[in-house]
């Protein structure tokens, strides 16, 4: 048994106790149970609008629940803030400003207290270690315009390392790339978790989770199932997340799919 | 040519227009490239017009437009914050009612409290009237925005890049986006007297889109700005006093011109990277 299995089996990271947030009257998660243990490798799926950001949101400290528990490593969200690295989609950022790899990934060093006037080495040292985790360190004086959706993923995937937290959220990591880049970032992610990082991963691919995930989470406002994807993700499952255009994923190969034929 | 250069210094009115036009340039170009790469341009003009209520009741108090700056900032800054974040008909939408109901308030005010002030001044600036107090509050101001830009500079980037990922991170995005609507209100204030309520936007904006234009990174951009914005508003002062035009539109124009040329040399230092690439 290796290290990261006895640490997942021991330590769970984040608890999910009936956690419940609405907009206003509507709901946006309802009851949401789950344990994730520390060093998993996790895929969140689900339709738009079935809740995975919202989850993401609640992890990292940034909407309040309407009802229910959260906790991250025993503390609530808001006193976990910056115990977790969050990746938001892409198109939450402001990609107007001409910026350096180098700048975007000194963001996951900055907190409260930064004075900007001061220059340390340090930071330059965990700046170059973090691009040369993700195979960008050539890039490090290149504007962020220049790089590639897939290359840009891993720029944030590497500000996201240099916060250097246990935890990982990575919201929509294989929207708008193509599938070599896919691979790359799915190879980048096992190498992170490999180190002992949690990571949770929303994504809209639910073909062949058995083979890349620890667990999934199949949202669907409420939690429609949570556990090893060989197990959880039957025909029903996808049914109730995906409801009518359940029959759209036909064709994608699900672990449970020829028990029910 | 230096005789002519010094020539204004002569009096002791264009040394001090002279100082408060560096100030003026320097603290709006500096938030310049801020507000543009985060499209706060017209965010900025609404705190412009903003100012006009604020202005009546104070001069009719009996300060001057200097004095009231701070406050005045301070106060239109949270008001917009405030306003904008708890509104929900759209920020931009928000601002535009802000825009033209405080500026129309304004100009009830002045009438109702038969206020003795020159609204040409106001609307247009008129650096020539500045008085020592003025130069002083104004050249405070400058220093006051530099120093608090430079030490939170690498919050305010995180923040303006990437506001989800700085609140995940713990960093306080609420201080961050007041600090920032608070420094380009002093900025905005505090150079009414220079180019006034309609042409303080031109300060702001046009200097630091033609620093983005022959720029590849933003603190570069936010230098060159710089440059541009001092360079307008010192050389709109010089050809105000020898070709006798209005100080603000002259320092305006010359901001374009800037701008045009920048422009210019974009395009052509494009057409000459395809043409190099088509070659190879």
């Amino acid at each position: 048994m290796d290290t990261k299995e006895v640490n997942s089996a021991s330590t769970p990271l984040i608890i999910s106790d009936g956690c419940c947030v609405h907009f206003g009257n509507a709901p946006a998660l309802e009851s949401v149970n789950f344990s994730i243990n520390k060093g998993k490798k996790v895929a969140v799926v689900g339709p738009n609008g079935g809740g995975k950001s919202t989850l993401f949101n609640a992890i990292a400290g940034l909407i309040p629940l309407t009802e229910g528990s959260l906790t991250i490593k025993g503390k609530s969200p808001e006193d976990a803030k910056g115990t977790v690295s969050y990746v938001p989609q892409k198109d939450l950022m402001n990609w107007n400003f001409p910026l350096s790899v180098k700048q975007v990934v000194e963001m996951g060093l900055t907190n409260r207290n930064t004075i900007s006037i001061f220059k340390r080495k340090k930071i330059n040292k965990k700046i170059e270690e973090a691009l040369e985790s993700v195979g960008l360190l050539q890039k490090i004086n290149e504007n962020i315009k220049s790089l590639s959706g897939g290359q840009l993923q891993r720029v944030l995937i590497a500000r996201a390392l240099a916060q250097d937290s246990d935890i990982l959220l990575l919201d929509e990591a294989f929207s708008a790339v193509d599938v070599g880049a896919q691979e790359d970032i799915m190879q980048l992610i096992n190498n992170i978790n490999l180190d002992g990082k949690t990571i949770l991963i929303a994504t809209h691919d639910v073909n062949n989770l058995e083979d890349k995930f620890d667990e999934v989470l199949c949202l669907n406002k409420h939690c429609c199932a949570y556990g090893d994807p060989s197990e959880v993700l039957t025909p029903e499952v996808v049914e109730e997340m995906y409801g009518s255009h359940s029959n759209l994923l036909n064709n994608l190969h699900l672990p449970n799919s020829n028990k029910n034929d | 040519m230096i005789e002519i250069l010094l020539e204004p210094f002569k009096y002791d009115f264009m040394i001090r227009s002279l100082i408060t036009a560096f100030a003026s340039g320097a603290m709006l170009s500096t938030l310049g490239p801020f507000t543009i790469n985060r499209n706060m341009g017209f965010m900025a003009d609404a705190m412009a017009h903003a100012t006009l209520p604020i202005i009546a009741v104070g001069v009719f108090l009996g300060f001057s437009i200097s004095e009231l700056g701070v406050p005045a900032a301070i106060l239109i800054a949270i008001f917009l914050g405030v306003i904008i974040k708890n509104t929900n008909v759209g920020e931009d939408t928000a601002i535009g009612i802000i825009f033209s109901s405080f500026f129309a308030l304004g100009f009830v005010l002045i009438s109702l409290l038969n206020v003795t002030i020159n609204l040409e001044d106001l609307l247009f600036g008129q650096i020539l009237a500045v008085n020592t107090t003025d130069v002083y509050i104004v050249v405070f101001l400058l220093i006051l925005v530099v120093t608090l830009v430079l030490v939170f500079f690498k919050q305010l980037l995180f923040y303006s890049f990437d506001p989800v990922g700085a609140e995940v991170k713990g960093l306080n995005t609420t201080f961050l986006n007041y600090l920032f609507l608070i420094l380009l209100s002093i900025a905005i204030v505090g150079s009414l007297q220079t180019v006034g309520i309609i042409l303080v936007l031109s300060m702001l904006i046009i200097p630091a889109a033609a620093a983005k234009l022959v720029t590849n990174t933003f603190v570069t951009s936010i230098k060159v700005s710089i440059v541009f914005g001092v360079i307008s508003s010192i050389t709109g002062l010089y050809l105000s006093y020898f070709l006798n035009l209005p100080s603000g539109p002259s320092m305006s124009l010359v901001a374009t011109a800037i701008f045009v040329v920048a422009f210019i040399s974009n395009k052509i230092r494009k057409k000459g990277s395809l043409a190099t690439v088509t070659v190879s």
